[in-house]
């Protein structure tokens, strides 16, 4: 086997800046499009359970819609497919002296539509799992529904919430590679791209997926810690330990964490 | 000390009048006609068969549960609803209904305290927030409470570390924290081992002691003899007997409160 591991070393610890850049433009496009996401996702999830029935109705076929069809597909037809038709253009702008591609853009709207879509059934079954003697509890002492929604449901739905939210955010981190069907600069194009002038394949890919790996483990450091705070705040024990979490060996305490209701202690 | 002063003035209106109340659930028809009055400082023990719509009748009190007909009057406000210039029964707003259920208290039989919260915060919360009190005058009211639940060294732990008694006099004394005029409990010792529902009964007992206006879905009957002022039996969605715990107990008039009463007493 023709490994060039000085050619390795080289690219994993001194990487090239254009590398850098396209790690760059990987973290921000993901960060851009989960909060974004976060936001629609939880506009989709409210009006699923509006009593309106055309916003139930249009919140199920945004659901249904969006996560019966490929990213891959969904992005070609917003950036590729809505010029194609003269239907819209995405173009690229200048904001704050930084330029942004019209890819880039596409990409940000295209992995957000598609998260927000998984963010709202999150939502939904985060708010769904809390115990509805809660809302009735907070009606009982005064509060109106939406006092009730804010003080009461949401601070503990939202422990519920993280950690299905934090894994979505790693697999949208690792979906940003193949934004390079349309186009955009960040870190797999580029490294596609370095494999095609030096014919180091091998040696490249492997770097590429160490960076990836060093991503996805750093955003699960601050995951856990996310979630030991909300836990702490709860009274809650810690959850699972990050080293069990990385490497798949799930505690059965942790699995009867994540499923929060208040027991009377003696019927336990 | 008490947990609760009556107050000086005088109530001309029952605190509860409700004239016949129906309910459905879906073709169920749950509520079938209820009529009942509740005056100041009175405890009224509602017993009945399972399913007979004591749950559902005490939720409508504070409308956790809307009415299909009759009239609900809290206070000699109708509750949740009210007629509007031409005379029409509207729904009141959110924030009005709001006000109102601030004024009853409900004790669940699933307790229902927030788990996120500690003992203390569970009672200081809805003062807070709801009535919008100074936080140190609702703190100290809480802490006064939950000393007279007997329960002052539990102040900052969590609720789901306490026993279920102990919940259940966290939960008395977070709906008296908002020193309501009336107290209603839905089964409040159903939930509870054994030898915990005489601490909850302590309670409640103090309570009515202390002049308190009560409604109590209970199958207690030591409880009920001693500190009802009237028994209700509900059978079939209304309310088909009723009167001093004794004479209830000992001569019912109705063939169904003879059959139930067989079964729990
Ligand atoms: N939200 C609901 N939807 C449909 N049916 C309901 C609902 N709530 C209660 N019911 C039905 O109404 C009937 C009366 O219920 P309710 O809980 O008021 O009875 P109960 O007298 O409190 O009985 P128990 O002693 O078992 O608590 C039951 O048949 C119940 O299944
Ligand atoms: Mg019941």
């Amino acid at each position: 086997m023709a490994f060039d591991w000085t050619y390795f070393w080289q690219s994993l610890l001194t990487p090239s800046p254009q590398f850098l850049n396209g790690l760059a433009l990987t973290v921000v496009i993901s960060v851009v499009a989960m909060a974004l996401a976060l936001v629609v996702g939880l506009l989709i999830a409210l009006m699923g359970r509006s009593r309106f029935l055309p916003l139930r109705i249009f919140a199920s076929l945004y659901i249904w819609v969006i996560r019966g069809t490929p990213l891959l597909v969904q992005l070609v037809i917003i950036y590729t497919g809505f010029a194609a038709a003269g239907l819209f253009r995405f173009e690229d702008v200048d904001l704050f002296g930084a330029l942004i591609k019209g890819a880039v853009q596409a990409a940000i709207v295209g992995l957000m539509l598609n998260e927000s879509a998984y963010i709202s059934e999150i939502v939904r079954s985060g708010l769904e799992s809390v115990d509805r003697g809660q809302n009735e509890a907070a009606l009982s002492l005064g509060m109106t529904p939406l006092g009730a929604m804010r003080r009461i449901i949401v601070p503990q739905a939202i422990r519920v919430m993280v950690p299905p939210l934090g894994n979505s955010f790693n697999g949208l981190m690792k979906s940003t590679s193949i934004l390079s069907i349309i186009g955009v600069a960040e870190m797999f194009q580029i490294g596609s791209t370095m494999s095609a002038s030096t014919f180091k394949v091998f040696e490249i890919y492997i770097v590429v997926a160490l960076y990836y790996l060093l991503l996805t483990t750093v955003w699960t450091l601050a995951q856990t810690g996310i979630e030991n705070m909300l836990n702490a705040q709860a009274g809650l024990p810690r959850a699972e330990p990050v080293l069990k979490r990385l490497f798949g060996l799930r505690s059965r305490r942790a699995a009867a964490v994540a499923a929060p209701v208040l027991q009377p202690v003696d019927a336990a | 000390m008490t947990l609760y002063t009556a107050p000086n003035t005088i109530d001309i209106e029952p605190i509860v009048r409700a004239v016949g109340v129906h309910k459905s659930f879906g073709d169920k028809h749950i509520l079938t006609g209820v009529d009942l009055e509740v005056a100041r400082g009175e405890v009224v023990v509602l017993v009945g068969p399972s399913g007979a719509g004591k749950t559902t009748f005490l939720r409508t009190l504070n409308r956790l549960e809307a009415i299909d007909a009759g009239e609900i009057a809290v206070r000699g406000e109708r509750i949740g609803q009210r007629t509007n210039q031409r005379g029409r029964l509207v729904e009141r707003s959110v924030r009005e209904l709001a006000q109102q259920r601030a004024e009853i208290g409900f004790v669940f039989q699933h307790f229902n305290l927030f788990p996120n919260m500690t003992v203390l915060e569970n009672i200081w919360h809805a003062p807070v927030h709801v009535k919008r009190e100074p936080k140190a005058t609702a703190v100290a009211y809480a802490n006064e409470l939950l000393a007279r639940v007997g329960l002052a060294e539990k102040a900052d732990v969590r609720p789901r570390s306490l026993s279920g008694g102990q919940q259940q006099r966290v939960a008395i004394a977070r709906a008296l924290a908002m020193r309501p005029a009336l107290m209603l409990f839905d089964e409040p010792t159903s939930a509870l081992d054994p030898e915990m529902v005489g601490e909850v009964l302590a309670v409640m007992r103090d309570l009515a002691a202390a002049g308190m206006t009560m409604i109590v879905v209970s199958h207690e009957m030591g409880f009920t003899r001693e500190v009802a002022d009237r028994v209700i039996v509900m059978d079939g969605g209304r309310i088909i007997e009723s009167g001093y715990p004794d004479q209830v107990f000992t001569a019912p008039q109705h063939e169904r409160t003879r059959q139930f009463l067989s079964k729990v007493l």
